[in-house]
């Protein structure tokens, strides 16, 4: 992040804080009590216990998709008569929120952490699908012709050509299915858990209205999910993937 | 017979493309298609390559009727046809996958220095210049030791400069290596400089309007007075005046 954005949130918290302490506002903490929260989290233990509960559903939820999920697509992208198929299913599938699937979730996993992991999994699941699949349909007919000219057997075809072609769209895909994931941990320990950020949330609130916690909680999911974009970004930095995004 | 085309037709739908092609080419000699954009040279040339059927008619290559691509012909696209995820070792080294490792090293080595790559080794694709992209692309192609070479107006996207360079090039690896070429060109210049022979294509659906000789020795002095004849000739044929 650039100097200016850091300036620009250090701005927002100001006049926050400040709009907050002229108007005496009691429907909203500021964000001096909201910190304070955080650091009280800290004190009783709690900060790192919830973080990492949250990173914990979401790295198991997020990796069977993307496990799943892109050799599926990738299957589908290179098998027409297999994605005519299924495309319809995706397609409906695809528009209803994951969070439509809690009672089913519950039913089928009780309540805890098998269902918000597997909220997870079926969130980032369909676009990870999708960009599979069009990644593969996108790809330049020469390089596929260029490959197969060299005598590559189909498997060492998919391996050395439609793999690295496909990457640059892969991690574009990854990096908006884990802001997907992590959009939808939050949802989920709203109800299935009793840990992680959202529990947070939700038990502030019940367990006597502190708001300053639920600010708390919001800003630690936001910082949160500025660091995983960020570390996924890198990737779009790699020197064999590079060249697939625009000339900077 | 090298490369022969046996009533060689292609339809895309209703449209057809190339209209019974027949073509003999020797072993070692150079071949320029010649034709107006769009005339169907290129899907001639895909077909010989492998990566169309024709819709009717034949290729053989050494007798043998083409089924598909094959390592022993490579075709050569125009300079975006080299892997932009591999640095210029790794794509001279994409066909090399049958070799161990010593001697792959030593070919790499030897194709970086024929196409005067030296010092781009581990450079990325989008850090080469158009010129240095097709070069490249040529030095995968004759890495892996091919009896034939399809060009696909590889030099049509470079500026005159490079293009007159790589012409000089290319001429000097034929000679080398003693590969048979086709060469599809829209350039009537380019094809007189090159060839042994001229294949003179027509509008679509292209036949072949005529064959011409171009029987001046290498190194070809573009001022001689044969060289501006058969030039003329070629812009004669193609409904030109050599005039703007």
């Amino acid at each position: 992040m650039r100097r200016s954005s850091f300036v620009g949130i250090a701005i927002f918290f100001a006049a926050w804080q400040v709009a907050v302490t002229a108007t005496h506002a009691t429907l909203v903490p500021g964000p001096l009590p909201a910190l304070a929260a955080i650091g009280e989290l800290a004190r009783r233990g709690l900060l790192i216990k919830y973080i990492v509960a949250s990173l914990f559903r979401v790295t198991w939820g997020y990796f069977a998709a993307v496990a799943i999920g892109i050799p599926s697509g990738i299957a589908l992208g290179l098998w027409r008569r297999g994605e005519l198929a299924v495309n319809p299913f995706l397609q409906i599938l695809r528009p209803i929120s994951p969070l439509a699937w809690i009672p089913i979730a519950i039913l089928w996993f009780g309540v805890g952490d098998l269902s918000a992991i597997f909220l997870i999994f079926l969130a980032s699941l369909f676009p990870l699908i999708v960009t599979a699949m069009h990644a593969v349909h996108n790809i330049d007919t020469v390089h596929v012709r260029a490959g197969s000219n060299f005598g590559l057997s189909r498997a060492q075809l998919i391996r050395s050509v439609i793999l690295p072609a496909i990457l640059p769209q892969l991690i574009v895909g990854m990096r908006i299915a884990l802001g997907i994931a992590w959009l939808v941990v939050v949802a989920a320990e709203m109800i299935a858990v009793n840990s992680g950020l959202g529990f947070l949330i939700i038990d502030a609130r019940n367990a006597g209205n502190r708001y300053d916690l639920v600010v708390a909680g919001m800003i630690l999911i936001g910082a949160i999910g500025v660091v995983l974009d960020l570390l996924m970004r890198r990737a779009e930095r790699l020197d064999f993937v590079r060249w697939g995004y625009a000339q900077q | 017979m090298k490369v022969e085309f046996h009533r060689v037709s292609q339809s895309f739908g209703s449209m057809r493309v190339l209209d019974s092609i027949d073509l003999s080419v020797r072993a070692g000699e150079f071949v320029c298609i010649l034709g107006p954009s769009g005339c169907g040279k290129s899907t001639l040339l895909n077909i010989v390559a492998g990566f169309i059927a024709p819709t009717e008619g034949e290729v053989s290559i050494d007798g043998v009727p083409v089924s598909g691509p094959d390592p022993r012909r490579i075709f050569v696209f125009q300079e975006r046809g080299v892997f932009p995820w591999l640095n210029v070792e790794q794509n001279i080294g994409f066909g090399l996958y049958r070799l161990r490792d010593g001697e792959k090293r030593d070919r790499i080595a030897r194709y970086v220095q024929l196409v005067g790559l030296q010092g781009f080794e581990h450079a990325y694709p989008s850090e080469l210049s158009g010129g240095m992209k097709q070069r490249l692309e040529v030095a995968r192609a004759l890495a892996v030791d091919p009896d034939v070479l399809y060009l696909d107006e590889p030099f049509g996207a470079l500026d005159s400069i490079t293009r007159l360079q790589m012409r000089r090039e290319l001429l000097r690896i034929w000679e080398a290596e003693k590969k048979t070429i086709l060469f599809v060109t829209h350039d009537i210049e380019e094809s007189v400089q090159l060839a042994d022979r001229v294949v003179v294509m027509s509008q679509r659906p292209a036949r072949i309007r005529r064959i011409i000789e171009i029987d001046i020795p290498h190194p070809r002095d573009l001022s001689a007075p044969r060289y501006i004849a058969l030039r003329d000739q070629l812009f004669a044929e193609i409904g030109l005046a050599h005039q703007v």
